[in-house]
Formats: structure tokens, sequence, C-alpha cells
């Protein structure tokens, strides 16, 4: 499948009363369609904010670096999203080809119209249909996502949907227009487990149906494991690691990762006790010089940790990590650890 | 520790009348109907089930902080017994400085116009449990000390800690009136792993340290499995299946505890796909159906769920569950 999204130097600062807030320091990465990134990280990590800057979303006081470059591959060409400035171009990009679902599904519908009007509305306002056809589609879609009684749903209001039912008919609503793109803002979070299962289920179907890509963020790592193809971390505004999933979770190379999957409770592993990564995340005024984690890491190797921004090293092809460990590891002679290769070789991100 | 309970509860109902409904009689709402429970001293008491299965009301209950509709609740320590049903006032007022509540969000839990050191104070001023300004803060000094707070921290005000660290002093104020019994409501919830792995290693640690009895209620399983030596399943306000928690995990047998632990995302890219998957949602508790409450959603119900409502049976092992069809599920 081609490309679809390309987002180089992502350099994302806010201005404060206390200063200047760096939130994403220098991110990259690519999508390609019908593909689903998982984009992990504490909260104050900066994955929010990442996937509002596909949609040029961020609040009035977001400055962005110069050389920010995000490009969206539509079959009309490139969309280069940084230079979209008013709100009519930006339609492009939001909810048109798009869209977004955020994490909590009461507060993002309107609490006094009706979920039926809320769809139709945006129908019409991103594709040429009429009133009539805007509700069948709407009704299909609502059905399509497991909801019964589509048409009844249809005219009822936020407050009257239970919380799964509301999700659901959140992501039958941006789903409608058929976007290219979907970002999903940890859409399970707010839902219980058995719940959080069907909302999983269903949009691994829609994937399958729609051929969209997917930027899934979240900070429960199983639930990547579950939905995504691939995953980037973050921590404090920067990309740690990124790769497949299955690489990543098996074989974390950051420290960070590492002690991410560490303090997960496994059922698994009931006898072992849980691994708490120490200290807590630096405010994000108060940046640490050198690696973003080396306040908490406990592997970091002195000076060049503390002074000195790691670059992305390759473990292989596909999966690629910012730590001065790694590499300093892998450029030795005989490297003990070295993955098992994959087979694939196709395009290597740039760095 | 003893073989008598430090709370122990007999067929206890919380219902809350709501407004609305038109003519007729007023709906009520039945968040917690006929729940047995004994909780040892000195346990760690997981309460787990989904959002509306009444696991904050109970909670609740057990603290005196909602009126209890039916039933029996009583606290007993080495000290006192508490007939909680009827308790008033003057020992009500006692009974507040032996249990604790730690809440769930700890941006919303704190005074934002307080010092950490009066945050942590204020339990103790309000109950009147030290005499002297001096005493109070040797008393804050020490229990914050027990949750990682330094000095430095006492002085500030919430707005400058991080998740972690404001949980941190929720739980220190919580603790600061030496209880017997806490009850911890999602308290790690809304904190991210990385954290939420330090706090819940905290609470264990005071546990043990302090020997206190905790209920600890999560809708997160695998959190749950962790840190609890008893796992107690709620659905729509009654209790389905309590057990110890290697028991509970190794071989659930209710099928509602079987759906809720294969619906946790699995760490293994392998293994996805084989969970069995629960359909629909929780009804609503002002109109829970007849018979058995989870026969809307479970795969094996028959005719027997429809219309009689499962007591809790005991299977041995301090493994109770309620089902009609457990035993021929099991094979």
């Amino acid at each position: 499948m081609g490309k679809l999204l390309d987002v180089e130097n992502l350099t994302l600062q806010f201005d404060t009363d206390e200063g200047r807030i760096t939130a994403v320091d220098n991110v990259s990465f690519s999508l390609d369609a019908g593909e689903v990134m998982g984009l992990v990280g504490e909260s104050g990590s900066g994955k929010s904010v990442t996937a509002k800057s596909v949609m040029k979303l961020n609040a009035k006081n977001a400055v962005y670096g110069d050389k920010t470059k995000i490009t969206l591959h539509l079959e009309d060409g490139p969309v280069d999203i940084m230079s979209l400035q008013t709100s009519k171009e930006l339609q492009v990009v939001r909810g048109g080809a798009i869209s977004l679902i955020f994490q909590e599904p009461m507060a993002s519908f309107a609490p006094a119209i009706s979920i039926g009007d809320q769809m139709t509305e945006q129908l019409q306002i991103h594709t040429d249909m009429n009133n009539k056809q805007a509700k069948e589609l709407s009704i299909e879609m609502l059905d399509r996502v497991g909801i019964s009684d589509a048409s009844t749903r249809f005219r009822q209001f936020a407050f009257e949907l239970s919380g799964g039912m509301r999700q659901r008919a959140m992501i039958a609503m941006a789903l409608s227009t058929k976007p290219k793109l979907l970002i999903a803002d940890e859409p399970t979070t707010a839902l219980d487990v058995t719940i959080q299962a069907q909302v999983i289920d269903l949009m691994k179907d829609l994937v399958k149906d729609f051929g969209m890509g997917i930027i899934f963020i979240t900070h429960d790592l199983g639930v990547i494991v579950q939905t995504a193809d691939k995953v980037a971390v973050m921590y404090l505004g920067r990309l740690v690691e990124q790769g497949p999933v299955r690489e990543v979770i098996r074989t974390p190379a950051h420290p960070y990762t590492k002690g991410l999957i560490a303090a997960l409770p496994d059922l698994d592993k009931l006898d072992v006790p849980l691994a708490a990564i120490p200290g807590d995340i630096p405010s994000p005024l108060e940046r640490p010089p050198g690696c973003v984690f080396n306040t908490r890491c406990s592997v970091a190797i002195g000076e060049r940790c503390t002074s000195e921004i790691p670059m992305f090293t390759k473990i292989d092809d596909v999966h690629q990590v910012a730590c001065h460990l790694v590499e300093e590891d892998l450029a030795k002679p005989a490297p003990k650890a070295a993955k098992t290769k994959p087979k694939s070789k196709s395009g290597g991100k740039s760095k | 520790m003893s073989n008598k309970p430090l709370i122990s509860v007999k067929d206890l109902s919380v219902h809350f009348g709501i407004r609305g409904g038109g003519f007729g009689k007023k709906p009520v709402v039945r968040a917690v109907e006929g729940v047995d429970l004994d909780i040892a001293p000195g346990s760690f008491f997981g309460l787990v089930g989904e959002s509306g299965s009444g696991k904050t009301t109970l909670g609740r209950a057990l603290l005196r902080a909602v009126p209890i509709t039916r039933g029996k609740l009583t606290y007993q320590d080495e000290d006192v017994t508490y007939d909680l049903g009827t308790i008033e006032k003057q020992e009500l007022k006692e009974y507040r400085s032996k249990a604790q509540l730690i809440f769930q969000d700890p941006y919303a839990a704190l005074s934002p116009r307080m010092t950490v050191r009066d945050i942590i104070a204020e339990p103790l001023e309000v109950m009147g449990l030290t005499s002297s300004k001096e005493e109070t803060d040797e008393r804050v000094r020490e229990i914050a000390e027990k949750c990682r707070l330094n000095l430095e921290h006492l002085r500030r005000f919430p707005h400058a800690f991080s998740g972690g660290q404001r949980q941190r002093i929720s739980i220190a104020r919580a603790l600061v009136s030496k209880p017997h019994f806490v009850v911890a409501d999602e308290s790690v919830a809304a904190l991210d792993v990385s954290i939420q792995a330090d706090v819940l290693n905290l609470l264990k640690e005071i546990q043990q340290e302090m020997g206190l009895t905790f209920l600890f209620i999560s809708h997160d399983l695998s959190v749950v499995a962790h840190v609890c030596d008893h796992v107690a399943v709620m659905y729509l306000g009654r209790l389905v299946e309590t057990a110890p928690t290697r028991q509970l995990f190794a071989a659930p047998k209710h099928p509602y505890t079987k759906a809720l632990l294969s619906a946790i995302p699995s760490l293994d890219p392998d293994d996805a796909g084989v969970a069995e998957k629960l359909e629909g949602e929780i009804p609503s508790p002002t109109n829970p159906p007849p018979g058995c409450k989870f026969q809307t959603r479970c795969r094996f119900a028959i005719d027997i769920c429809r219309k009689d409502e499962p007591k809790l049976d005991h299977t041995g092992n301090e493994h109770n569950v309620a089902c009609h069809r457990w035993e021929e599920l099991m094979e």
C-alpha cells in the first residue's frame, strides 16, 4: 500500500506565561494506508498534541518549528498541511480526509443537538450529499458499528446513550466521511474492559473494510499489542523508540520502553513484583539536557546521556531507538544481543 | 491475626430514590443488593466490576458515607465493635478516624489553596486527635516520610506536584489518623503505568508496615491480581464471585468473571482473538432483569437463570460463586 502520511521534524512549542514550553521536539514518522500506528507515552509526553498537529488543531499559542513538514498523500496529490491557513483550506484535513475520535465520548457530542443532526451536519459540510442521503448513510453507519435500532438512536441525544454506545456513535460519525486517516485519541480509555474489547474488535474490522490508516494514541500497551501494526514510544516530547509492535514488545531496546513494559501488571507473572520506573516525569519547563529520559534512567552512562541528545540508531531496517547505550552496544565489534534480522527490507525511515 | 473479620456485611442493600419516571412509583436505583461479605483484618481485599456495578457505593456504605437501606454491617477491631447500621454521632465520629478513604482523582481531591502540610494535618485537627500544634506537625512529618514526601514538599501547594506525588499526598492524608480500615477507590486509575506501579508498591508496603486492612476498588483486574489477596467481583449490585486472588484468576467459576478476564488485552502479540467476548452492556440498575442479573449477556443462560436469582454458593476454599450452572460449566 502507498504512503499516507509523512511527519518530518515536527517541533511544537507553546507560548505560556511561564515561558515557551516545548511539547514536541523533532519528531518524525510515517504511515502507510491501511496501517495502524500506536502512539504510546505517559501523560505529558506530547502524544495528543503530535496527533493534533496533523490536523493543525492545536491552540492559538502553538508555535511550529521552521523545519516542520507534514505531508498527507491523497489521490489528487500531496497536501502540505503546514501551509494550510484559513479554516476553509483546513477543512480538507479537519473531518475531510482526516477524522478524530476523542477520549471522552460524552464531551465530544453537543448535548442539545441530536446524534443524527450532528452526523448529517458534518456530512453536508464535507461531502455534497443532500439531507436525505446524509441521513441514510448515517443510519447505515450506526448500524454498521453495531448499534441496534439505529433509526431510533439517530433521533436521540448523547445523554440517552450509554458510554460504549456513545463511543460507537462517535466512531460511526468519524468514519461516515470515509476519511483516509483516523486519529483515535485514547478511544477506549474511558470504557470498561468488556466494552473496550468490543470497540477494539470494531476498529479492527473497520480498518479491514475501509483500508484507512489509523494513529491510535493510548497509554495502554495491551491495547496497542492487540490493534496496531507498529508502535512509536514518546517521552517528554521526543520519540524514543519505534518499530513493529511484535519487535518492540518482545525485544524493547530503549530503557524507557523496557521500564514501561516491566511496570505493566501481567496476569501470567503474578509472582514478579511490579517494577516502577523511579521518579516522576520532569515538568516540560525543566526539560533535562541531553537525553530527556536521563533523570529516570537506571542505565544512564554518564556525561554523554546528560549532554548529548541521542539520535535514532537502527537496530534493523524497521526498528529504531534513540539511546546512547544501545548505539554504543551496537557499535561494539561483537554485539552480544543482536536482534534476529527480519526478512523485510522495505523503506527504512529517514532520520 | 484473629479469625474474626474486621468488616462483616450481611445482606446489605443500598437503594437510592431518583427523580423522574412520571406518575406512580418513584424509580429506585438498587445500587447494592443483598451483599454478604467478610473482610479479614490485615487483608488487601479487591473489589472489581464495571462502571455501574455498585462497587463505589458498596465501598462508601462500609464507611457509612451513604445511608444503608437494609442489612447488617459490623466493624470489629481489638478494642471496639460498631454496628454501622445504627451507628450515630460520637461513635460515628470515632469510626471516621478508624476508617478512611483514598479518592480516585488526585487532582480533584486536594484543595488548591492549602499547603500540603495543612492538607495532611486537616483530619487530625477536625477529629481533634492531637492536642498541640507540635504533636500535629510530628504526626504529619512521620506519615509524610512514610509516603516518601520530604519536608520541602510540605510547604508547597498541590499544583506544584505531579499525579503520582499528589496521590502520595492523598494517601498520607488518609493514613495520618492511623486508621485500621482504608477504602481505596480506583486510587491508581488516573495514573500512568510507570507511576501506578510505584503507588501500588507504596500502598502494599504501608499496608504491611502499619497492619492495615484495605478495600481496593478497581476496574482493572490485572492491578487487582497483583496487589490483592482476596477478590470479590460485582455485577449490577450483586457479588457474583469471591475467592482468594490466585484461585480466582487460576480457576474463575462465574461466566462473568471468565468474560472479564478474557477481555483484558493480552501483551502477547500472538495471543489475539481467543477472547470470549461479551455482547451488550450492563443493564440499568433502575430496571434490572429478573432472575440472575447477568442472564441478559450470558451465553449459558437457561430458563432457571431467567426466573430465579442464584445465591452465593460456598464451593470450598473460601471460593464462593453465584451461578446456577457453575458446576456444569466447570466440566
